[in-house]
């Protein structure tokens, strides 16, 4: 049995490597959760590449119909075809579309079926998937087949939690929440990203970084993938640890905080503090 | 074999079901993880919990049935009168006074005996340290008991400890106070109680495909209208203590405005008589009489009231009770004749549910609006919406 054990290019912790591990062995579908930026589609790629098995996304959209997933007839099509006299017409196969489920169930080796950001759909989208994704096979109408997954494929389900899944469909699958990273993690999630950054300049970003996520009030707080935007950007401006560390009050705001504060909001706030700090150090 | 600790779960309301238990007996049989008591707490957390609100009660339980500390929370490692001389020591005769209005020193020792008893739940093997959290009555009225370690410190240090006495997952729980952080969950719950109501509109697309799928006969295919049928009444306490949670909850509300078909919001004060005002600042001014009110929002509307409840008894149960003006009828009164028009109605209290016990004021609101009082939390939204939509 293939077993998931994080990758070069991404650190898995220990909860996340036995939830991943549980879906892919008893072949249940893993619904993950978390902060937007802690790596949760990505973490479909990197199970794909682990396993050396091809990867499916279905990405969803306030639009998306579960039954676009399995498959689609496309009726207007078929009519213009019938008025026109094609000959194509008379199979009604010709005019389904297959959709990524249909796709992840038919392919030759076991894929990794990634269905992104879930909570987009409408309401009743999870409740229509409940059989599909526990049984693995649906029924095509117009054509009367069933298609049958040759192998169940490893299903990653991702949340933002915009809104919330039916028990009966959370019932049906493996649940991991993916915390944000403490600081060990976050430096060696660095270090996987930026192999052979300075010790000093790592440990300086870290210390500002998590200072701005703590900073009450924010209404984007950065995440990981932020965090590593900019440290990037602070190598390429080649700005080094002592301006990170001197962390004058009057200039609180982190050196180019555009990838860290995504916000306008945010940064007015960081300029109001930073005002009042200022403030502060005139009056005593 | 582990069906304790699965019904431990079900007694801290870990919403678990048995296809759940099941899935994890087969990872185990399948020794999907490896035999670590990390690995099985990780692999019982991954199958059992579906939500990350309840990670930290599932975190709490498991710490219980898995140390074997089932019984730490009746017997109290704390003598009685040790704390009580402890209390005397380092109380005031002001704050005992203020204790004494709160429900006694006994009342308060019971919440002091409960807290440590949760706390050894939870931080088997660390020190006990009685909390000093803001809402604690402890700290709120002066008393801190930082510093005062209390029981054995067992030094059961292991790593396995620690993974899920850690509660991070503490913000996440839904019985948390409603803060800015979470404050967007609540207004998802909103949003939810607004979709309501069902019309039937006509479905475009569905209908040129069915119609094409009939070869031209028209086929109308028609889809359930979403459409925002609500109508609310917001009534908010403000003044001296409520004025942060009055932001929260108009930040709330009006955040979700656009979600209502319509939201009315006036103030009160402490309890709701003859006046309410639309303006904070000009309450003396420009003040809409309560019957006004009434007449003008019918009973479609749902009532929410929001406010601490907390006041001197005779502020509701007594005419000239109120302590701005004097008022000709008691605000019970006026609550009744609220509700009397309003059946749909909740009221949000921004105090800890575990203090409305003690606190007789809340006691007498909570009666007179039936049991409809809920937490100002994640979790007490959405039981107050569920309530609304009855």
């Amino acid at each position: 049995m293939a077993r998931f054990e994080g990758t070069a290019t991404y650190i898995a912790t220990e909860d996340l490597r036995v939830a991943v591990n549980a879906a892919i062995a008893l072949e249940r579908p893993l619904l993950v959760k978390g902060e937007p930026g802690t790596g949760k589609t990505i973490l479909a790629h990197e199970i794909a590449k682990a396993l050396a098995a091809p990867l499916i996304t279905w990405h969803i959209k306030s639009t998306t119909k579960a039954q676009q997933g399995l498959y689609e007839y496309d009726a207007v099509a078929r009519l213009r075809d019938g008025q026109l006299g094609e000959a194509r017409v008379h199979d009604i196969g010709n005019y389904i579309a297959r959709g990524k489920l249909w796709e992840a169930f038919t392919a030759d080796q076991r894929p990794v079926l990634l269905i992104d950001e879930i909570d987009k759909a409408d309401i009743e989208f999870p409740n229509d998937l409940l059989l599909e994704l526990d049984r693995m096979e649906f029924f095509v109408y117009e054509t009367r087949e069933t298609v049958v997954a040759r192998q169940r494929p490893v299903v990653l389900i991702t949340s933002n939690n915009e809104k919330e899944l039916p028990d009966a469909f959370l019932r049906r699958c493996f649940f991991h929440y993916i915390r944000f990273p403490d600081r060990e993690t976050m430096t060696r999630i660095v270090a996987v990203h930026h192999p052979g950054l300075k010790q000093a300049l790592l440990k300086e970003a870290l210390e500002v970084f998590y200072e701005v996520r703590d900073v009450p009030g924010l209404k984007k707080r950065p995440s990981t993938s932020e965090l590593i935007d900019w440290i990037k950007l602070l190598l390429v401006e080649d700005i080094s640890p002592e301006v990170l560390r001197t962390r004058d009050p009057a200039k609180l705001i982190p050196p180019l905080h555009g990838a860290l504060l995504k916000n306008e909001q945010d940064v007015q706030l960081f300029e109001r503090l930073a005002f009042l700090h200022r403030r502060e150090r005139g009056g005593g | 074999m582990f069906a304790g600790f699965f019904l431990e779960l079900k007694r801290a309301r870990v919403p678990v079901s048995l296809k759940e238990y099941l899935a994890l007996m087969e990872a185990m049989e399948k020794s999907v993880a490896g035999f670590s008591v990390d690995d099985f707490y990780y692999l019982a957390r991954t199958c059992l919990v579906k939500d990350e609100r309840n990670i930290d009660k599932f975190g709490r339980v498991f710490g219980q049935v898995f140390k074997g500390i089932e019984g730490a929370a009746e017997g109290s490692p704390v003598p009685e009168d040790w704390l009580t001389a402890l209390a005397e020591k380092l109380l005031s005769e002001e704050e005992k006074q203020q204790i004494e209005a709160m429900g006694g020193l006994d009342k308060l020792l019971d919440a002091l005996r409960q807290r440590l008893a949760e706390q050894k739940g939870r931080h088997e093997g660390g020190s006990k340290w009685i909390g000093t959290a803001g809402t604690s009555p402890f700290g709120a009225k002066g008393y801190n008991p930082e510093g005062v370690r209390i029981g054995q410190d067992e030094g059961r240090q292991g790593r396995a400890v620690k993974v899920w006495d850690k509660r991070e997952f503490k913000n996440l729980d839904g019985e948390v106070q409603l803060g800015t952080r979470n404050i967007k969950l609540a207004l998802r719950r909103l949003r939810q109680f607004a979709r309501e109501g069902a019309a039937e509109i006509l479905d475009l697309p569905d209908t040129i495909r069915s119609t094409a799928k009939n070869a031209g006969w028209l086929d109308l295919r028609l889809v359930p209208e979403r459409h925002n049928a609500v109508k609310v009444l917001l009534l908010l306490d403000i003044g001296g203590s409520m004025d942060g949670h009055v932001r929260a909850c108009e930040e709330l509300f009006s955040a979700a405005r656009a979600e209502f078909k319509h939201l009315a919001h006036y103030y009160f004060h402490n309890c709701p008589y003859e006046h309410l005002w639309q303006d904070a600042r000009r309450r003396q001014a420009e003040r809409t009489p309560l019957v006004e009110l009434l007449r003008t929002y019918d009973q479609a509307y749902k009532l929410i009231l929001v406010g601490d409840a907390t006041m001197a008894p005779y502020e509701i149960s007594d005419p000239g009770g109120a302590i701005e003006h004097w008022n000709a009828e008691p605000g019970e009164t006026w609550l009744r004749r609220l509700l009397v028009t309003y059946p749909k109605a909740v009221w949000l209290n921004p105090v800890p549910e575990r203090y409305w016990q003690g606190t007789q004021s809340i006691d007498m609101i909570a009666k007179l609006m039936e049991g409809r009082m809920f937490p100002l939390t994640l979790d007490g939204i959405d039981r107050a919406m569920r309530r609304l939509q009855r």
